[in-house]
């Protein structure tokens, strides 16, 4: 039983802490403990019990807990999602290089093994935990409080949370980010928004990257857009290369906007 | 295959709820899962075999109520049948839909000895 949360969960997952200047290392392991009461004193008398209860209500619940930390400290918490390979730690890495003296980073890594990309933020000069999944297929709210735990992130901050790749799953989890990034790459079928309509409905920002390969690939920017206008008409796009730069200033803009907005409010 | 820590999310809400009321056992379990909730019902029927093993839902009888999508066009009113979310509006052809069935995935109730 977890102390902090009360949680039973007896997840396989593992956070690791990759401090500024230290190497710190935390695995968190749950026990699983199953306590049935089986009292001798029962009726044997059926009962209906109507429970009418949300199966999502515990990660909702935890969702909204991290979401009220975040916002009480004033950080712009980012749920960023994709396929696999659309190029969301690249972002991360030009990101963090570009802004590190601008404003406090923390990044979340999720992935289900290695800490591959944790190094690659951690390279940066970064705080970043490593969230492995194990056979889990998407983050959710409950790893999140740990993760925030032990990083202690300070106030006005740019938290990141890359989910696992994975367009699916991860729709379903409030994490209880401020706003959740879509990132498609041109490498990618110019459908995918209509393939996937949860993750497209769900996220406030479009990333398209990969820009630069644009001449090589059929991908249609006009298609992907109106795609994804039909999934979620308030959508907003930007088109980046987070290889040649391209577009990078664009989402460096929306990023300072959101932290303004966010300290105004 | 999300639906894997949906049934474990399932498993729990039952068992706390069987805890709470002292119960030793639960013979039925009464679920709704929307068309639209996102759950692939070959990977959940999959994964709740596999997950109810040694929980007091090992042997208690399941049923699910399956409802239909109904969406509720943001522009015109008009009420429709969506077998896909995000589907226009059948009258104007507008996307803005507010999904008003379908989206459901809860334990509705328990039967408990």
């Amino acid at each position: 039983m977890c102390a902090t949360c009360g949680c039973d969960a007896n997840g396989s997952e593992s956070i690791k802490h990759f401090g500024e200047d230290h190497h710190h290392e935390h695995d968190h392991h749950h026990g699983h403990e199953h306590h049935h009461d089986h009292g001798h004193s029962h009726s044997h008398s059926k009962t209906i019990v109507e429970v009418e209860k949300d199966v999502l209500h515990e990660n909702n619940l935890l969702a909204q807990r991290n979401r009220g930390y975040f916002d009480a400290k004033n950080i712009l918490a980012l749920n960023l999602v994709s396929s696999p390979g659309s190029g969301k730690t690249s972002l991360l890495e030009r990101t963090l290089t570009d802004l590190k003296d601008q404003f406090p980073f923390y990044v979340i890594e999720g992935d289900q093994q290695t800490s591959r990309d944790a190094d690659r933020i951690h390279a940066t000069g970064t705080k970043v935990a490593q969230i492995n999944t194990g056979k889990g297929c998407h983050l959710d709210a409950h790893m999140i409080l740990h993760a925030i735990q032990g990083m202690k992130p300070q106030e006005n901050a740019i938290f990141f949370i890359e989910n696992v790749g994975n367009l699916v799953c991860p729709a379903m989890f409030d994490l209880g980010e401020s706003e959740r990034v879509v990132i498609i790459s041109t490498t990618e079928g110019d459908d995918k928004p209509v393939k996937y309509p949860d993750m497209f409905h769900t996220s406030t920002l479009c990333i398209i990257n990969k820009i630069d390969l644009l001449p090589y690939v059929p991908f249609s920017m006009d298609k992907v857009k109106e795609y994804a206008k039909q999934v979620n008409p308030k959508l907003e796009f930007i088109e980046v290369s987070c290889t040649s730069g391209e577009g990078l200033n664009t989402w460096y803009q929306w990023l300072k906007q959101k932290v303004k907005v966010s300290e105004t409010v | 295959m999300h639906e894997l820590s949906i049934v474990m999310s399932i498993i729990r809400i039952a068992e706390d709820e069987a805890a709470k009321n002292n119960a030793s056992g639960i013979e039925e379990i009464e679920l709704d899962i929307g068309e639209l909730s996102g759950i692939e019902m070959t990977a959940f029927n999959f994964a709740w075999d596999q997950a109810i093993k040694s929980t007091l839902l090992e042997s208690s009888k399941r049923s699910i109520n399956r409802i239909a999508g109904e969406g509720r066009c943001t522009d015109c009113n008009t009420v429709f049948q969506m077998q896909q979310l995000y589907e226009p509006c059948p009258a104007c052809g507008q996307y803005l839909i507010k999904t008003e069935k379908g989206k459901e995935l809860r334990v509705k109730s328990l039967v408990l000895n």
